[in-house]
């Protein structure tokens, strides 16, 4: 369980609060008008900001004051997923050996799985400059699956692809999470996103960061904030 | 409120070792003149004409080199001719060219057996002597003419293309448009230009040496070195080193507040596509005054290059010594400066780089000189504090140039690199160095040749046996060995240019990402 406990955090005019639970394994978007704190939601949990107020928790164990290195978390950012001076394999080393030191046999392994895994077989040689959009998003993915952390925090990654790409990776994002077992947090502008993909919405916005609802149900009968978001 | 957002602050130990020893070698010479400086030591007459001097020509060079600059900027920009693009590098030259080279090379145009002279005597007029105050406002108009068209250059080609072609829509007359268009541009660009060299100027020191001196044509900074040197009044020189000190800070404060940009700026190269000037008359001006210009800036070097070749067989062992000694001080000077400048590369950082700025060779020179005196023989120090002294000058160009792009490559990879948990070595040697190459090939390049062709405290601290290559020419040319000092010039100008070269070029090989 990842537990947000009466977080508090304010910065200028602009405030969030945030009291709620999210279960392992369960896919969640995280939507709302823009500059309303979705970003900082997330920012909160993978640890690149810190509450005034509030506790951070993951199966009990709290987490409010380690560095994202030590968070359960694996992000993946809006742009700069990736170091575009260093070929693949070095990219994705990376997730294994932070002290950037030469990768084991065994670690080299892991590295060509998990390109295969998103289907970039006989890339790792190749500097992300020479990928497509598409392909860097893969990429930046097999590195997820390398640090095999127990959430997944997605910032938008894929807001520069086409409809149809991005619906690809979302697919992929889907079974990867599968196969780790990962709870997924998306925030999105895009409702449709989070119907396709989410089972549960946190709606963020006048400065709260409301509990999870069911997609579903949400949609159904949106409240007050959410029909003004959506417009109807 | 305190911002709680987790950021990278990789190496903030070593910023604050950087930034200490950078304090330390300032703040500390600078202490040792005031705590000498206060009562001893006399002002005669000679100082406080030393002052005026320093003042008047500043003045003047500034003023002539923006004034000069306006209608060759102008015509640079608004007009398209094979090699612009090479014309307007070599505006970037001067500040790469060591003084003592440029100096023979004006010598051999405008002093008693050159070009000038020449032309002057076949036409039966009189002749004119470079040596004196002209003389020395030639030499910085030469410097920093370059530096003033880069500026206003910026300034013009920054104007929207579509104001321009809003004007022409409008038929407004030359007049008209530049007072609409260039004049408001002008007023808002060419008063930090003209602070900027003013303050230059108000340095100078191997230039006054070399063609000022005399009680007529003094700065203080060469009145320091007069009062350390043949005087060993080093009451007197911490004196006038306070005196140098407050011009110094007075005039850079208010070139910060003018601020004119650093004239390094990419882009010089486009040409604004203008509706205006297409007259016969207006072409043949623009056409005039940047042959002019190319001219008065490319004479003198090439006769470096001329009267040199023949003088690279008259140098002596004493030159290659010389030679030998620059390079290892150019070298070590780079190191250090880029050691330096890799964690100040912040903004708290670059406002602790600036004390270099602000501070001039000799002061801290005079500084350094008296702290070690006790000590050691400052003579035999020479070429240590002449290292320190030339990184501490060189930091703040050096931190111009790296910290945009530092704060960059922080901005862009810092939460990734968090994300991933890199280790301190992991951050340096994956990301932070190899993002940071072209910068730093560039900001390397220029310590370098900056450090090759410095002639300040050098002159005021070697001993007849101890040389660098830009010491030895003016040795030679007090030694009236013409031949030699051309030949020796010349090598400096390979060594400086070749320096810079090698270094940046270093940085541009292979740094796409």
């Amino acid at each position: 369980m990842l537990t947000l406990e009466g977080i508090r955090y304010g910065d200028g005019a602009f405030s969030l609060a945030a009291d709620l639970s999210l279960s392992p394994g369960a896919r969640v978007a995280v939507i709302g008008p823009s500059g309303a704190g979705k970003s900082t939601l997330l920012d909160l949990i993978a640890g690149f900001r810190r509450p005034d107020a509030g506790r951070v928790l993951w199966q009990g164990q709290e987490i409010t004051a380690a560095p994202p290195d030590r968070r359960p978390v694996a992000m993946l950012f809006q742009e700069n997923n990736l170091f575009p001076h260093l070929e693949l394999w070095r990219n994705l080393g990376l997730a294994l050996r932070p002290d950037g030191g030469r990768l084991r046999e065994g670690e080299r392994q892991e590295v060509e799985r998990a390109l295969d895994r998103v289907g970039l077989q006989g890339y790792a040689a190749r500097k992300p400059g020479a990928l497509s959009g598409g392909q860097q998003s893969r990429a930046a993915l097999a590195r997820v699956l390398l640090q095999a952390r127990p959430i997944i925090a997605l910032d938008e990654p894929f807001a520069a692809l086409g409809p149809a790409l991005k619906e690809e990776m979302l697919d992929l994002v889907r079974s990867v999470a599968g196969e780790l077992g990962a709870l997924v947090l998306m925030v999105s502008h895009d409702p449709e996103d989070a119907t396709r993909f989410a089972d549960e919405v946190v709606l963020v916005a006048d400065g709260v960061a409301a509990a999870p609802v069911a997609t579903a149900r949400l949609f159904d009968d949106p409240p007050e904030a959410l029909r003004r978001y959506l417009g109807r | 409120m305190a911002s709680r957002a987790v950021t990278l602050s990789r190496g903030s130990a070593a910023a604050l070792l950087a930034g200490l020893a950078v304090a330390a070698l300032t703040l500390g010479p600078v202490a040792a003149v005031l705590v000498r400086a206060g009562g001893w030591g006399d002002l005669g007459p000679g100082d406080w004409q030393a002052l005026r001097f320093t003042l008047l020509q500043a003045l003047a060079s500034a003023g002539a080199s923006v004034a000069l600059a306006v209608p060759v900027a102008r015509a640079l920009s608004r007009r398209r001719f094979r090699g612009r693009g090479a014309l307007v590098a070599l505006m970037g030259a001067p500040f790469i060219l060591p003084v003592i080279v440029a100096v023979l090379g004006l010598i051999a145009v405008f002093g008693q057996n050159g070009l000038a002279n020449a032309a002057l005597r076949w036409l039966g007029l009189p002749e004119m002597t470079i040596y004196g105050i002209h003389g020395v406002i030639l030499a910085h108009v030469f410097f920093n003419l370059p530096l003033a068209v880069r500026l206003l250059l910026q300034g013009w080609l920054a104007i929207p293309a579509e104001r321009f072609r809003l004007a022409a829509s409008l038929g407004l007359s030359p007049w008209a448009m530049f007072r609409v268009l260039e004049a408001p541009m002008l007023l808002r660009i060419a008063p930090g230009a003209f602070a900027v060299i003013f303050v230059i100027c108000l340095s100078s020191f191997a230039v006054a040496l070399t063609l000022g001196g005399g009680p007529r044509a003094t700065t203080v900074e060469l009145a320091i070195y007069q009062a350390v040197r043949f005087d060993f009044d080093l009451g007197r020189a911490a004196l006038l080193s306070v005196i140098q000190l407050a011009l110094a800070l007075a005039a850079g404060l208010v070139a910060l507040r003018l601020g004119a940009g650093s004239g390094f700026g990419a882009g010089l190269d486009r040409v604004a596509r203008r509706w205006d000037g297409q007259g016969r008359l207006a072409r043949l001006a623009d056409g005039l005054w940047i042959a002019l210009a190319a001219v008065f800036l490319l004479t003198p070097l090439a006769m470096v290059a001329l009267r040199g070749l023949p003088g690279l067989a008259a140098m002596g062992p004493g030159t290659w010594e010389a030679a030998l000694n620059s390079v290892t001080v150019a070298l070590i000077s780079t190191a250090l400066c880029i050691a330096w400048a890799l964690p100040l590369a912040t903004r708290r950082g670059e406002l602790v780089g600036l004390a270099g700025i602000a501070l001039s060779p000799l002061v801290l020179g005079t500084g350094l000189f008296l702290i070690v005196r006790p000590v050691v023989n400052p003579f035999a120090l020479a070429l240590p504090v002449t290292m320190v002294v030339n990184a501490l000058v060189a930091l703040p160009f050096a931190l111009r140039i790296l910290r945009p792009e530092a704060e960059a490559v922080r901005a862009d990879y810092g939460r990734l690199a968090l994300a991933l948990g890199l280790t301190r070595m992991a951050w340096l040697r994956l990301v932070f160095l190899p993002r940071l190459r072209r910068p730093l090939g560039f900001a390397a390049g220029l310590t370098a040749a900056l450090s090759m062709g410095d002639l300040g405290v050098i002159a005021l601290f070697a001993d007849p046996d101890r040389a660098t290559l830009p010491l030895q020419v003016y040795r030679l040319m007090g030694s009236y060995q013409m031949h030699a000092a051309a030949g020796a010039a010349l090598l400096l100008l390979l060594l400086s240019f070749g320096a810079f070269w090698i270094f940046d070029r270093g940085g541009r090989v292979n740094a796409d990402a």
